[in-house]
């Protein structure tokens, strides 16, 4: 075998390496801001936020529309009030979110990181507030350099109290949901409240302060196991914001007197905008790569730039890596994950809306006596005893009537009035069932027990639970 | 070596091998050391707050570590969980102590807590012979049936309870012949299943002194008081199907009539006593009169109460 002169052939690819720069917080990105179509995009998405900090305001028959009261282990929403016992239905929204996330990030990238994450569009309002505050991108830089003074620290400190108050706000918020828009009001501010509010607003504060305001795309980096996560679901079909490398190089920057028509180089001309524009400091002409969030940001800077030079919009677009090597394309609708993905959507779904219409107001239980299974009593029958739970979910007290089913003649005893039940409570009741010896013909024999109630609205609710009754050895 | 740095300007720290492999001195990201620092801090902070440091030397209460300034101890947090649970259990003790047994019935949600409570106290004084559920064991009564010896009122079953009850029933080896034992058991038999009983069994059975405890009817009752009460010696009701001393039957009543109930100095004689609670000798302590009442309740709603 032929010696290869190995250091040699190594030093190709160190000084490649050498290339690579790995954003680790060093130097603060100052992002440029161009309008365009993503822009807009991004504003209008990340305004869905809005919902996280009015909701608490919404009102819904006379209190607040959700209400997450987690001391009084209920939830109201809207209509519905869900208690501990339902939340199984959680189980499935999650799974309905983390699907929605799969299939989003298959088909088009990153869109949450991009849109919709808490992370990115906090960070993208706080250094809105910065670009307002201490100019563009160049001015930022300068003021960074510039040494300390007075006027630096004013319109700092202004910065940082702003930052600051946003991350109340949106501790306040959370908390709302939790506590109660109106009653935080009232009580937050004169220290009636607990401390646990106190210290999720504190909690809030600090985490949105630092994280949106400080750490920034380090978060996406470092920090965030969704980017890591939704990086690996990406495939050469899926539609991310990408760079023509065929149409753009090779790269060069335009040339006085070189004409359209004469010019050696491609369409990219180097101007280094979509680098620029980009909140986490990543190269797009490098690829597909764990820094990008596909907010699109770039696209928008390199069409400012192709329609100044006159030449086709879309060198930066959302394309898919097939596309771009220009292997044929298949509709998304004839991907198989799609579907497949598609039909986990549907059946979470429709596992919650089955659990919303079929939340019962009242739940019964119950327990059969162990010790004793069963006893004689002096006149020859056989009693049971069953402890009943009855849960009242909602939002009055209820007199719950039981009956029992059974296939043959049955007494029962400890049922004669109804039980109080009080709502939103579990509420116990003992209850003796008595059969004739003669009349048992094995070892058990199942029993339903019947709850009914009659409801504030005028209807009548009736929830069955089976049973077993048991006796002696025939 | 530095001076004849390779690579330089790259911030390693001069060491090389195999040519091109070597060390840079990279810092940690920022976000990193903050964190480093923070958790430091926190360290620090912790060890001033919190019971920490063991130390070599015992301070005056005997322990040998320091204790924070916050002055936390888990025996502390447990002392307040305990305190918090009384606190509200008093609420509750405090009615039930000025009421009586007919009253708590009345109140379902003081029924429901003296069932619960009472429960403790059930297994640690009564479970050992009655059962845990009140399901009896052989020779000690089911509580959870509706057959009562000294009746299965809220005053009777307080009355047990204090007052302890003790059977007695002669042994009759030396008095009846062996076929009048044989008509004897083979009669109770006869009435636990519903039956009747001959004439001459039932002459048999005043003549012998039978009705005497065990009543003119044989269900162990001598007398019903205007007021629906009744008198019995805690003689077992004969016409039931429930057994005193199981296993019940032929064999079982035969024993019980030769032997008897709690006989002095009679070998296989049945034993039938229960102690009085509140005023306990061999055990530790004595219940009080709220816990006989709790009891009286828990016994009452077993299944069979009256």
């Amino acid at each position: 075998m032929e010696y290869v002169d190995q250091p040699a052939a190594m030093d190709a690819i160190y000084a490649e390496a050498e290339q690579w720069h790995v954003n680790t917080g060093g130097e603060t990105i100052h992002a440029k801001r161009i309008p365009g179509r993503w822009r807009t995009f991004k504003w209008v998405a990340s305004s869905v936020w809005l919902v996280f900090f009015l909701g608490p305001y919404l009102r819904w028959d006379g209190r607040q529309a959700v209400l997450f009261d987690i001391p009084n282990r209920q939830y109201h929403l809207f209509g519905a009030t869900v208690l501990p016992q339902d939340f199984w239905m959680l189980s499935l929204l999650l799974l309905f979110f983390a699907i929605l996330l799969a299939v989003a990030t298959a088909l088009a990238g990153r869109v949450y990181c991009g849109y919709f994450c808490f992370q990115t569009v906090w960070t993208d309002v706080f250094t809105w507030i910065e670009e307002k505050l201490e100019g563009n991108p160049a001015q930022r830089r300068r003021l960074d350099a510039a040494p300390a003074s007075f006027s630096k620290f004013r319109s700092r400190a202004l910065k940082h109290l702003i930052w600051v108050l946003i991350g109340f706000a949106t501790g306040f918020s959370f908390v709302a949901w939790f506590y109660g828009a109106g009653k935080l009001w009232s009580d937050f501010f004169v220290g009636e409240a607990n401390a646990a509010v106190y210290a999720s607003v504190a909690l809030f504060t600090v985490g949105t302060y630092v994280l949106a305001g400080w750490l920034r795309e380090q978060t996406c980096f470092w920090l965030c196991p969704y980017a890591r996560i939704q990086g690996v679901m990406l495939d050469p079909t899926t539609v991310v914001p990408t760079y023509d490398e065929q149409r753009g190089e090779p790269r060069g920057r335009m040339k006085k007197g070189e004409t359209e028509g004469n010019r050696s180089t491609g369409d990219c001309v180097d101007c280094n905008q979509c680098v620029a524009v980009c909140p986490t400091g990543v190269d797009i002409r490098q690829g597909q790569q764990e820094g990008c969030i596909t907010c699109g940001l770039c696209i928008d800077a390199c069409n400012s730039v192709m329609d100044k030079i006159g030449r086709p919009r879309g060198l930066v677009r959302y394309a898919s890596l097939d596309e771009i090597e220009g292997k044929p394309v298949p509709a998304m609708f004839a991907r198989p994950r799609v579907w497949v993905y598609g039909a986990i959507l549907v059946i979470a779904l429709s596992g919650i809306m089955y659990g919303f219409s079929t939340l019962a107001a009242i739940e019964l239980k119950v327990l059969h006596e162990r010790a004793p299974l069963f006893v004689q009593l002096s006149d020859g029958s056989i009693q049971n005893k069953y402890t009943l739970k009855v849960l009242n979910k909602s939002n009055d007290d209820l007199a719950v009537r039981i009956s029992v089913d059974a296939p043959v003649p049955v007494v029962v005893v400890g049922a004669e009035e109804p039980i109080a039940a009080h709502h939103g409570q579990v509420t116990p009741a003992m209850v003796f069932v008595k059969v004739k010896r003669s009349d048992l013909d094995g070892e058990s024999m199942p029993l339903t027990f019947v709850a009914e109630a009659d409801l504030a609205d005028g209807s009548t609710v009736t929830t069955p639970r089976e049973s077993a009754f048991f006796g002696p050895r025939p | 070596m530095a001076e004849n740095n390779p690579f330089p300007g790259e911030n390693n720290t001069g060491h090389f091998w195999d040519d091109n492999l070597r060390e840079l001195q990279n810092p940690p990201p920022r976000w990193w050391m903050i964190g480093f620092w923070l958790s430091v801090a926190w360290w620090v902070l912790y060890s001033i707050l919190y019971p920490m440091w063991p130390m070599p030397f015992e301070t005056e209460d005997g322990e040998g570590y320091t204790k924070g300034i916050l002055g936390w101890t888990s025996i502390k947090e447990y002392k307040q969980g305990v305190e918090q649970v009384q606190a509200v259990r008093e609420q509750y003790d405090a009615q039930i102590a000025d009421m009586t047994a007919e009253e708590i019935l009345q109140d379902p949600g003081l029924t429901q807590y003296t069932l619960a409570s009472s429960k403790v106290l059930f297994g640690d004084y009564c479970a050992a012979c009655h059962g845990s559920g009140g399901q009896g064991n052989p020779g000690y009564p089911v509580l959870a049936d509706d057959d009562w010896l000294y009746g299965g009122n809220l005053t009777k079953i307080a009355e047990s309870i204090t007052n302890g009850r003790k059977g007695a029933m002669t042994a009759h080896a030396s008095i009846l012949t062996e076929q009048e034992v044989d008509t004897l058991a083979n009669f109770v038999v006869q009435l636990s299943e519903g039956g009747a009983g001959s004439e001459a069994d039932w002459e048999l059975y005043n003549a012998k002194g039978c009705q005497a405890c065990h009543g003119a009817k044989g269900n162990g009752v001598l007398a019903e008081l205007p007021n629906g009460d009744i008198v019995t010696v805690g003689a077992a009701n004969l016409t039931d199907s429930i057994w005193r001393f199981r296993p019940g039957g032929y064999e079982s009543a035969k024993h019980t009539i030769l032997y008897g109930v709690n006989q002095v100095g009679v070998e296989g004689t049945r034993d039938a006593v229960m102690p009085g609670f509140a005023q306990l000798g061999q055990l530790d302590g004595k219940l009080t009169p709220d816990q006989i009442k709790m009891l009286t309740v828990y016994v009452h709603q077993l299944g069979g109460g009256q």
